[in-house]
């Protein structure tokens, strides 16, 4: 009997809201009426997210893609013999010969989209666990070098440099430390923790691995929102194939080195994805800040020094082990070093996840990559790094997509995440809705984000309404800012005033209508 | 505690007060800091939802692709807001910051099922699905 046909059917939670369901159980229908051997694998999604969902059949010519399938386009595709390759309007090739992949510069995501995530072989041999293998030959303090060297900085948002963070808690003693990861990616324009942990959950089960022989712990948590089901699934289930295989549990790979990794859900609030509010719903209870001193690297879950790192950093961290930290520096502008997941969305034609060196321009990103606008309209506005950073107006796209240039732009890069808006947008409105977002989400242990972000929606809407104390009303919006920003215990209260500043700045005649 | 909360919310649809009690018990705890932690985190709720939980993304990027005339759409046909019930018990309807489907916004997650690109045409039609009429 000959070999089976492989079709790789994203399980991508993106792709599967279009449909990718539907067309997987379509294609094994047609198969079985056919009387023709396939195998579909399950594979993450390779980013482009206006292709999905994005089918990729197995020929004798390699991998051949075709996209976008909806569920309507599937039978007439089969019927035209997809599954042979043939020719349609809907093929697209080697999909990595495709400009807007080949384009990129894939370190982080090389992977996923690639491979079966839940198959650790294929894993294996597409470079998974060489970085684990050196490390284990490595002295912990040599491992937390290598990551200081390479420059690698937290990409979770606040960009601190995590070798630093690692040798804070390499040098604790303390008879219990924890790796936590924070997968409470809750910034709206970001998935790109989500399409690593659903699309090569490996990465991040290495790089904690190796975080936790670097600083000598043997316990970690992964914190997963639990609005992303479909990564929590794929978890499990690698979770479960590591520890069979050895690379989880006691004694990993004959090394005498033990480390183990549990989920915990996350229950719907964005205020977690601070660390130390993380850590306390980690502990049980609200997600309320800790003030600190201490840095959770000194007193962190559970009183124990632990390391709080994001997904896309940790998955990161086997990249430097596996091909040096030059290599990894050798990537980036100025002290932002490497590379970085750019997930663009919103109002875009062609939206999806962009990796490449620091330095890209919001217009290469925008306009080269994204095409532009999806309902074709101008772009008025991006909205970069969530709900918590600024808004530049298309004057500014000339700026790199790096940490210090955007701070020097009052803005801020955070997680990576790019929201793109038409010139429809209100931009007033958007100011309110990031005041009321705060004030919704907002732990309530300090004033001025409790209290603030309620007074702030209040005022806009006075503005807005035009009671004629505006210019007064508009004064008071800007204290207010200043209040929030240097009065907040964390990034929450304390950065609600960027997306609020940046709109009353660049976008003013709004406020005036 | 949040994986208990977890469970029971699982196993009874929402974490009902009458939880609170053996929770707490169990736990050492007073009822005021279990009360404290069911509160706090939105998903959590304390009634029983209708038979199809709505979840409907109010984020930038969805709102970048026009998710207000959804949501006006949602709320016209379901005849309930945030937080409401169908008087037939059929359809629960709830604000959601980021469901991480930002590149085929507007989004929706329906009983864990996520949807993509729902405008309020496509909204209606899943709607049908549950048996709600236009």
């Amino acid at each position: 009997m000959s070999e089976p046909t492989i079709v790789y059917v994203p399980g991508d939670a993106g792709a599967v809201s279009l449909g990718a369901e539907r067309v997987a159980s379509a294609i094994v229908t047609f198969a079985q009426s056919q009387g023709r051997r396939i195998e579909v694998i399950r594979n993450g999604s390779r980013g482009l997210y206006w292709l999905e969902p994005l089918v990729e059949v197995v020929t004798l010519e390699g991998r051949v893609a075709y996209g976008p399938v909806l569920p309507g386009a599937a039978s007439e595709l089969l019927a035209a013999g997809m599954l042979d390759g043939a020719p349609h309007e809907l093929r697209l090739g080697n999909i990595e010969e495709h400009d807007w992949l080949g384009n990129q510069q894939r370190l982080t995501a090389a992977r996923v989209g690639v491979v079966d995530p839940a198959n650790i072989d294929d894993y294996i041999a597409h470079g998974g666990y060489v970085g684990l293998s050196t490390a284990l030959t490595l002295p912990p303090a040599e491992i937390v070098k290598l990551i200081t060297q390479s420059g690698l900085r937290g990409r979770g948002g606040a960009a601190f440099p995590t070798g630093i963070k690692w040798q804070t808690v390499h040098d604790q003693q303390a008879a219990q430390k924890y790796i936590a990861c924070n997968a409470d990616e809750g910034d709206s324009g970001t998935f790109s923790d989500r399409m690593l942990m659903e699309g090569d959950p490996f990465a991040l089960i290495e790089g904690m691995t190796i975080a936790a022989r670097a600083v000598g712990a043997n316990r970690g948590y992964i914190y997963l929102r639990v609005e992303y089901p479909h990564a929590a699934r794929a978890l499990a289930k690698a979770l479960a194939v590591a520890r069979q295989r050895g690379y989880l549990g006691g004694n990993i790979r004959d090394s005498g080195f033990s480390f183990d990794i549990s989920v915990r859900l996350g229950a719907g609030a964005y205020i977690c994805g601070e660390e130390t509010s993380m850590l306390e719903s980690l502990e049980g209870r609200r997600g309320e800040v800790r003030v600190r001193p201490p840095l959770p690297a000194i007193k962190g879950l559970f009183g124990q020094p632990t390391v709080v790192n994001n997904v896309v950093t940790l998955a990161t961290v086997p990249v430097v082990l596996a091909k040096g930290a030059q290599f990894y520096q050798d990537f980036g502008v100025g002290r932002s070093r490497g590379t970085i997941p750019l997930q663009m969305a919103g109002n875009v034609k062609r939206g999806g996840l962009v990796e490449r060196a620091f330095g890209l321009t919001v217009n290469q990103l925008v306009y080269d990559y994204g095409g532009g606008s999806a309902t074709g309209r101008p772009v008025r506005a991006v909205q970069i790094g969530g709900p918590l950073g600024a808004y530049l107006p298309e004057s500014e796209f000339d700026t790199p997509l790096e940490y210090e240039a955007l701070s020097a732009k009052n803005a801020l890069l955070g997680h990576g995440g790019v929201v793109v808006f038409d010139d429809s947008v209100d931009m007033a409105r958007m100011a309110r809705y990031a005041l009321e977002f705060c004030a919704v989400e907002s732990c309530g242990k300090c004033t001025p984000c409790r209290i603030g972000s309620t007074r702030g929606v209040e005022l806009v809407d006075r503005i807005l309404s035009d009671s004629g104390s505006r210019s007064a009303d508009l004064a008071l919006l800007d204290e207010l800012c200043d209040t929030l920003f240097n009065g907040s215990l964390c990034g929450l209260g304390g950065m609600t005033p960027f997306p609020v500043r940046s709109a009353l700045k660049h976008f003013r005649e709004d406020f005036a209508r | 505690m949040l994986e208990i909360l977890h469970t029971v919310q699982h196993e009874l649809g929402c974490v009902p007060p009458e939880a609170v009690a053996p929770i707490a018990a169990a736990l050492n705890l007073s009822r005021a800091e279990v009360h404290g932690v069911v509160s706090f985190y939105h998903h959590f709720r304390e009634a029983t939802p209708g038979r199809y939980v709505v979840q409907l993304c109010r984020a930038e990027a969805c709102q970048s692709m026009d998710a207000r005339a959804t949501e006006s759409r949602a709320r016209q046909l379901l005849g309930v807001d945030y937080g409401g019930t169908t008087r037939d018990g059929r359809v629960t309807l709830e604000a959601v910051y980021c469901l991480g489907n930002c590149a085929c916004a507007p989004s929706m997650m329906v009983n864990g099922e996520l949807h993509g690109r729902v405008t309020p045409e496509r909204f209606a039609e899943i709607a049908a699905e549950w048996g709600v009429r236009s």
